[in-house]
């Protein structure tokens, strides 16, 4: 009996392991059964729902099983799940992440899929495929979307400083005087007497409308916060982009930058930073606690959802030589390399990245979808919603867009860059003791 | 297993024997059937023992000897995380931080949870005021630690509302550097102090009262009746409750990690904090395995010390 029982457990690990051998060639060749496909964003939640429903209509076999975890969750419950094998079949992945899922062997090649069944990678927005080819040249998702960042302000209180809508879709910038931007931004702060940034007897201590509202340090990407300022001097993160493996935090043009956005604080025109822990950039707008904001298309929605707030829109202000700069982040979905259903998986992945879900996607008027087609007409939705989003759209026209910096140990970066950016805007340190910190990024490449 | 215990031991066995089939002359043999049956009630908390402690603990210290990113193998490395760890400015922080962070907590928890409790056992006996010195506790940390988040919040929060009103300057509590961990240690005192309190008053419970007679018969003051009689008689309670206080507030993590995660720049980067970021941000197991073994044996050691130099396994009622 004992011995019977030996043989079957025996047969049971070798079937066991033989499946698991399994997972580097497809599970199963047919495109069958359920798929697992998480996203961060709950306000593109329904588009991606009815992509889901319109996918099974068309394909009855597959069924999309959709599960929406917010973004500080999403990528610590993700590496679980690769380690569990519990890890949903598809995902939208972002650039700071997948190169070092990639280097893991966690995400599966799309090179045959895109060969095989004609994907035509020109159709979308240019640059986009791009980023999503890993340092080993395999490709590991398609683009779903894109997104630049634009000055989001307060009518109401724009027009009672008199600033027209022209005036503030062609600000400049330099690190030295700040050029119009500053002047704009002082003019808008307002003390709790009512005196202007800019005239005197201006008490900095005791703000009521800060000129430009603030997030936080940016860490090392900066995104939302300084990357469009410190692009326009011709600087850039690292040597080379994607895969750089030298950053440069050392580089004046860029501790310039820093050190003119810090002074902000100190000027009162911008919040301390201490008073961001647990507060919200777009709240405090809604507040009426800022004039300006800066940050990303993926908030247009939630910007015009404030009572009693009129928002406007207008593109980053153009730097020391006359062209204006946005970092340009793309989104895409990936297939896990552990999925068990592959086949089913990349069709879904080809389904997203196609001009019939995109579509579904852009007339919703929330993103800017990958292909062209689909922008283009995510655009008109805006606009019939009565948002003029050209202040977004105009970087990739005037081709002003540069890349999110994609490199490898993006998160012990930011380990370093977050605490050192911190330090200098809240006026700990200056912004030479970035160089510091710079050693200590790039020693983790050697 | 000599005559002498066995012979020793035997009346004790008489009267709570287990007198089912024991035939008489097979008595002496009972230590080693005692045994098992000791093993069998022990069983269940030794099995869960060894898979859910033991295992994962011997398996942290082989991997804090390795390069271990979860996704893939881990590669022996030797003892090159313990010297990139005592070289490591972030750890010594850390480190600095958690001390300060301790030091608040349990000064402030152990004196307030000493007061509540003396008055629990001499002013409040209503069960009703007892109970509700226990709610703090018995709501989840992570909501406790929410829910003073937002009442601290710099621009919204009602605290801030408060003192604004006071005409005072508003304080940024989680957001500036010098606050951030004395009111991580706060919020903690608060949820921790009703439990802390409880434990002290079962400790006050089995003080007996005739000491107190005694006492009052000798026309001793309240002061000098605490100081001579409740504080040493409380010693060993004392301390298992510090014990087990200090040991819980140096693992400090859910408050930190649902408020400031770590900042401003590293105010708050507590141990354990520092640990989750290298294992679960960035991927390095055989680091934060590392941390862990060196909070593990600072622990150790803590414990030991208050042990030995408190002597918390004597009595003084004897």
């Amino acid at each position: 009996m004992k011995k019977t029982l030996g043989a079957v457990a025996a047969a049971a690990a070798i079937a066991i392991s033989l499946s698991a051998c399994g997972g580097s060639a497809p599970a199963s060749t047919e495109a069958k059964g359920e798929i697992n496909y998480w996203l961060w964003d709950a306000n593109q939640l329904p588009a991606y729902q009815q992509c889901a429903d319109d996918f099974t209509k068309a394909n009855p076999d597959i069924k999309v099983k959709i599960t929406q975890r917010g973004w500080d969750d999403y990528w610590t419950t993700l590496t679980n799940g690769f380690v569990a094998g519990t890890a949903p079949d598809v995902f939208t992945n972002h650039l700071s992440k997948y190169p070092e899922y990639a280097a893991k062997k966690q995400l599966l090649s799309l090179d045959d899929a895109v060969a095989k069944d004609g994907i035509k990678l020109e159709s979308y927005t240019k640059g986009l495929p791009e980023l999503w080819v890993g340092q080993d040249g395999k490709r590991y998702g398609l683009p779903k979307d894109w997104d630049t960042v634009g000055l989001f302000y307060n009518t109401a209180m724009t027009d009672s400083a008199g600033l027209t809508a022209e005036q503030m879709a062609n600000l400049d910038w330099n690190p030295q005087d700040g050029g119009s931007y500053e002047k704009a931004i002082a003019h808008l702060t307002v003390d709790k007497n009512g005196v202007r940034g800019d005239a005197a007897g201006f008490d900095k201590n005791n703000v009521a409308v800060y000129g430009l509202g603030l997030a936080g340090s940016g860490s090392g990407q900066g995104q939302t916060e300084w990357s469009f300022l410190s692009a326009t001097t011709g600087w850039s993160a690292t040597d080379k982009n994607p895969w750089g493996t030298k950053f440069n935090y050392d580089d004046p043009k860029f501790q310039e930058t820093i050190a003119w956005w810090a002074g902000l604080v100190e000027k009162g025109y911008m919040p301390k930073l201490e008073t961001t822990v647990g507060a919200s950039l777009a709240d405090n707008f809604g507040a009426g606690k800022a004039a300006i904001n800066t940050t990303g298309d993926w908030l247009i929605g939630q910007y015009k959802s404030y009572k009693g707030v009129k928002t406007a829109f207008a593109p980053t202000p153009k730097g020391p030589e006359g062209k204006r700069a946005s970092m340009f982040n793309g989104l895409a979905d990936s297939v896990w390399a552990g999925s068990k259903n592959p086949a089913a998986s990349v069709k879904w992945v080809e389904y997203l990245a196609s001009t019939a879900c995109q579509d579904v996607v852009a007339s919703k008027g929330v993103v800017f979808p990958a292909l062209t087609s689909s922008s283009e007409k995510a655009a008109e939705a805006f606009k019939a919603k009565g948002t003029d989003v050209s202040a977004f759209t105009t970087h990739v026209k005037e081709g002003t867009t540069f890349l999110f910096p994609i490199a490898d140990k993006a998160a012990k970066v930011d380990g370093i860059m977050k605490p050192a950016m911190d330090a200098v805007l809240s006026g700990k340190k200056p912004a030479s003791s970035l160089t510091e910190a710079n050693n200590q990024v790039n020693a983790l490449f050697k | 297993m000599t005559t002498t215990t066995a012979r020793g031991a035997a009346p004790a066995r008489k009267a709570t024997g287990t007198g089912t089939g024991n035939a008489a002359p097979r008595r002496r043999r009972r230590p080693r059937s005692d045994l098992k049956v000791a093993l069998l009630f022990i069983a269940p908390a030794l099995l869960g023992f060894v898979a859910f402690y033991l295992v994962p603990s011997i398996r942290g210290v082989y991997l804090s000897f390795t390069e271990y990113s979860v996704l893939g193998d881990p590669t022996w490395i030797g003892i090159k995380n313990y010297t990139a760890i005592f070289a490591d400015d972030l750890f010594w922080n850390a480190m600095a931080v958690t001390v300060q962070y301790v030091a608040l907590n349990i000064g402030f928890q152990t004196v307030i949870a000493l007061g509540l409790a003396l008055l629990m056992h001499n002013v409040a006996k209503s069960t009703l005021i007892r109970g509700a010195l226990l709610l703090p506790f018995l709501v989840a940390n992570v909501i406790v630690a929410l829910l003073w988040f937002w009442m601290l919040d710099y621009q919204l929060g009602i605290v801030n509302e408060v003192i604004n009103w006071l005409g005072l300057p508003r304080i940024a509590f989680f957001g500036s550097e010098q606050w951030a961990i004395p009111t991580i240690a706060g919020v903690n005192v608060w949820r921790h102090m009703g439990y802390t309190a409880l434990l002290i008053f079962a400790g006050l419970q089995s003080i007996p009262n005739h000491v107190y007679e005694v006492a009052s018969l000798d026309g001793a003051s309240p002061t000098r009746t605490f100081w001579s009689i409740t504080m040493p008689l409380l010693r060993p309670v004392l301390v298992l409750v510090l014990v087990v206080t200090v040991i819980g507030s140096f693992q400090v993590f859910d408050t930190v990690a649902v408020t400031t995660g770590g900042g401003p720049i590293n105010a708050s980067r507590v141990i354990q904090m520092y640990i989750y970021q290298k294992a679960f941000g960035e991927s390095d197991f055989g680091y934060a395995s590392a941390l862990s073994v060196i909070l593990f044996v600072i622990l150790a050691l803590v414990a030991f010390v208050q042990m030995k130099f408190l002597k918390g396994n004597e009595s003084d009622l004897d």
